[in-house]
């Protein structure tokens, strides 16, 4: 099959989508800029103009309400937000309107809207242009969360977010972006609430999510010389979460160690962890563990991003300790 | 004098107006008596605007509305059982008993939806409009919002993508001089709301708001242009709200306004004023003023007695209504 990177594999879906149903646009800030978004937008304006291809001021919330809004009256918005950080503005809007307007009306009118949150860190950028907040979104009712993490998933989870009649978070990480992969280049969907086996082991499962899933390959192959034998659920889904995928994996390994980008406190790891617990207790051999960030906020200097960012070192070395505990 | 308004018009004004005031003052009683439990906004004293507003809107237009959202429903055409039954918390509610007073929606007449985070709702109608652009509809979109709405950053940002997009919106402040228990004066360094729209480059009017015809004339102009391409308005309504902020208490005990202040506004009711125009104009007797009474309040007790008979959503089906749409 044909290869190319991540960030092709989400121009290519923009183009298509786009181009196939005329109730979708693209809004926010940077998409006709060339940096902005990375490559993302390459070539949309040209094609598609400024009528469906709409470059915003810097209004968080508000551009937020407007999307949402439009999609209130029929539309398919995509939404993006060029750096994750500055989603704390329109946490109103994705919150309080977006996440409630189905329920909170008693099912009338949905809000079919896909909000596109990047994640975009290291490079010494610090606290305010490096965060990760998935689970501050998956928390919310009325929102679903994805996080693809290959350029496969990448194109195939944008548009099925973008078909779905809910808000969408989808997020994605520009430490992929280069990543190369096995695209169709066909239309296709990936499904929303599915996670996937990346590696099949008998020892221990790593749940792992987005960028994180290629640092837990790389530490699988490391543990594997060493007779431990990994097996890999990727999440691509934090809401719906796939529990029975986990759970079945979990019951064959009896082990776990969650993997995330986020915070520890309350972050996913946390969540999936309790999920695990509640469900299949019985089936534990050793605590659940978590690699995830330290409860601090991201530093800039390089020394520090190098401890801050867990790595297939910290993933090891959780794995380690819980195929080491004994009852 | 009647400015090329026909009788007609005038007419369903004044009974719309006469159907806002009747509700608001059928749910005191229940209100005192905790039959009606959720947060409760009354819009008595305001009718003017919404009635005035309305009016000028079709079905497929569409308003956005706030906490105090009762107006905007009744005056864009909503049923008042529905809306009765959703107070009660009832699943015949226009809401399924999910929403309250605070959130009501009725999308086939073009209402879908109010929010109770001020100024949230002000974006969602430029989004509406631009939907309503993208789509090659001449549909317009209303967002009925407080002069406290004015004070947060959501209403500067929706009304400059606006101004700078030239959508088909129509921007409604009722400025009732209070924010919750503050006075405007007391929030906003200029209370010229209506100047605002300077900035953003759009026509701002202020405009007496217990006025219906006045609104009517303003909103009408403003409405065309939307239609028209030639953008967005800025409408700056005076009124006042006769009781508290929520509940049906006036709150004159509560030292945040004078009793003075109240009757000044009270000697102003925008019905009154419009009754005795319409008197003076032959065009309402003494006679249908009864039978329009009568009418409304048959409705409400309709309303009110399908609101008491309907039943509660079941609780054990809440979890299986899903946020999501399957």
């Amino acid at each position: 099959m044909r290869r190319i990177s991540y960030v092709q594999a989400i121009n290519e879906a923009l183009h298509q989508i786009i181009e196939k149903d005329d109730r979708v646009f693209l809004i926010g800030q940077g998409v006709t800029s060339p940096w902005y978004v990375g490559t993302t937008t390459v070539g949309l304006i040209e094609r598609f103009g400024p009528d469906r291809i709409i470059d915003t001021p810097v209004s968080e919330n508000g551009v937020t309400g407007v999307a949402v809004g439009s999609a209130l009256a029929g539309m398919h918005p995509i939404l993006v937000h060029p750096r994750m950080d500055f989603m704390y503005y329109a946490m109103d809007q994705i919150a309080n309107h977006a996440a409630n307007w189905y329920y909170m009306f008693g099912g009338q009118l949905s809000v079919p809207i896909t909000i596109w949150g990047i994640i975009n860190r290291g490079g010494e950028q610090a606290a305010q242009h490096s965060q990760a907040l998935q689970s501050m979104f998956t928390h919310i009712p009325g929102l679903k969360v994805v996080m693809p993490s290959t350029p496969y998933d990448a194109k195939g989870l944008l548009i099925t977010s973008i078909e779905d009649g809910n808000p969408v978070v989808y997020i994605d990480d520009r430490w992929l972006y280069k990543l190369v992969g096995e695209v169709p280049e066909e239309i296709y969907s990936v499904p929303i609430g599915k996670g996937i086996v990346r590696r099949k082991g008998k020892d221990v499962t790593i749940a792992a999510i987005s960028y994180l899933v290629h640092e837990a390959m790389k530490a699988a192959e490391n543990l594997n010389e060493e007779g431990t034998d990994v097996e890999i659920v990727d999440l691509l889904s934090l809401k719906p979460l796939d529990k029975s995928l986990l759970l079945e994996s979990v019951k064959k390994t009896g082990r776990l160690v969650i993997v995330d980008g986020g915070w520890k406190t309350c972050g996913m790891a946390a969540e999936i962890s309790a999920m695990v617990t509640e469900s299949i207790f019985e089936y534990l051999q050793a605590p659940i563990l978590r690699v995830s960030l330290p409860d601090t906020p991201a530093p800039a200097s390089s020394a520090l991003e190098k401890v801050y960012y867990p790595t297939a070192e910290d993933i090891v070395l959780n794995v380690k300790k819980t195929v080491g505990f004994n009852r | 004098m009647t400015e090329n308004i026909s009788p007609d018009i005038f007419l369903k004004m004044y009974k719309t107006m006469i159907k806002l005031r009747k509700f608001e003052e059928s749910l005191i009683e229940p209100l005192i008596n905790k039959e009606i439990v959720c947060p409760v906004h009354l819009y008595i004293g305001q009718e003017a605007v919404a009635t005035g507003v309305c009016m000028n809107l079709r079905a497929e237009d569409w308003t956005f509305s706030t906490h105090r959202s009762h107006g905007h429903y009744i005056a864009k055409g909503g049923d008042i059982k529905t809306l009765m039954a959703e107070l009660y918390g009832k699943v015949t509610g226009c809401s399924k008993g999910r929403g309250g007073s605070m959130h009501l929606a009725s999308a086939v007449v073009g209402l879908p939806g109010s929010s109770a985070i001020v100024a949230g709702t002000i974006p969602l109608a430029v989004g509406a409009a631009l939907a309503f652009s993208m789509q090659k509809k001449d549909a317009v979109s209303v967002a009925f919002f407080g002069d406290g709405a004015a004070c947060e950053g959501t209403f500067y940002e929706a009304l400059n993508f606006a101004g700078l997009k030239k959508m088909p919106v129509i921007f409604v402040c009722e400025n009732n001089l209070y924010s919750t228990h503050m006075p405007i004066s007391s929030c906003l360094a200029d209370v010229n709301i209506y100047k605002k729209a300077d900035i953003f480059n759009m026509p701002g009017i202020r405009v007496n708001g217990n006025d219906v015809i006045e609104v009517f004339k303003v909103a009408k102009k403003a409405i065309e242009d939307a239609r028209n391409g030639k953008g967005p308005t800025l409408i700056e309504c005076m009124t006042y709200r006769w009781r508290g902020h929520v509940g049906p208490s006036y709150d004159l005990d509560k030292g945040l306004r004078s009793k003075e202040e109240l009757e000044y506004w009270m000697n102003r009711c925008p019905i009154k004023t419009f009754e005795e125009f319409l008197f003076k104009h032959g065009i309402l007797s003494k006679k249908e003023k009864i039978q329009i009474y009568e009418n409304i309040k048959s409705e409400i007790e309709e309303a009110l007695t399908f609101a008491k008979e309907s039943p509660y959503p079941d609780p054990n089906e809440n979890e299986s209504f899903s946020p999501f749409k399957t």
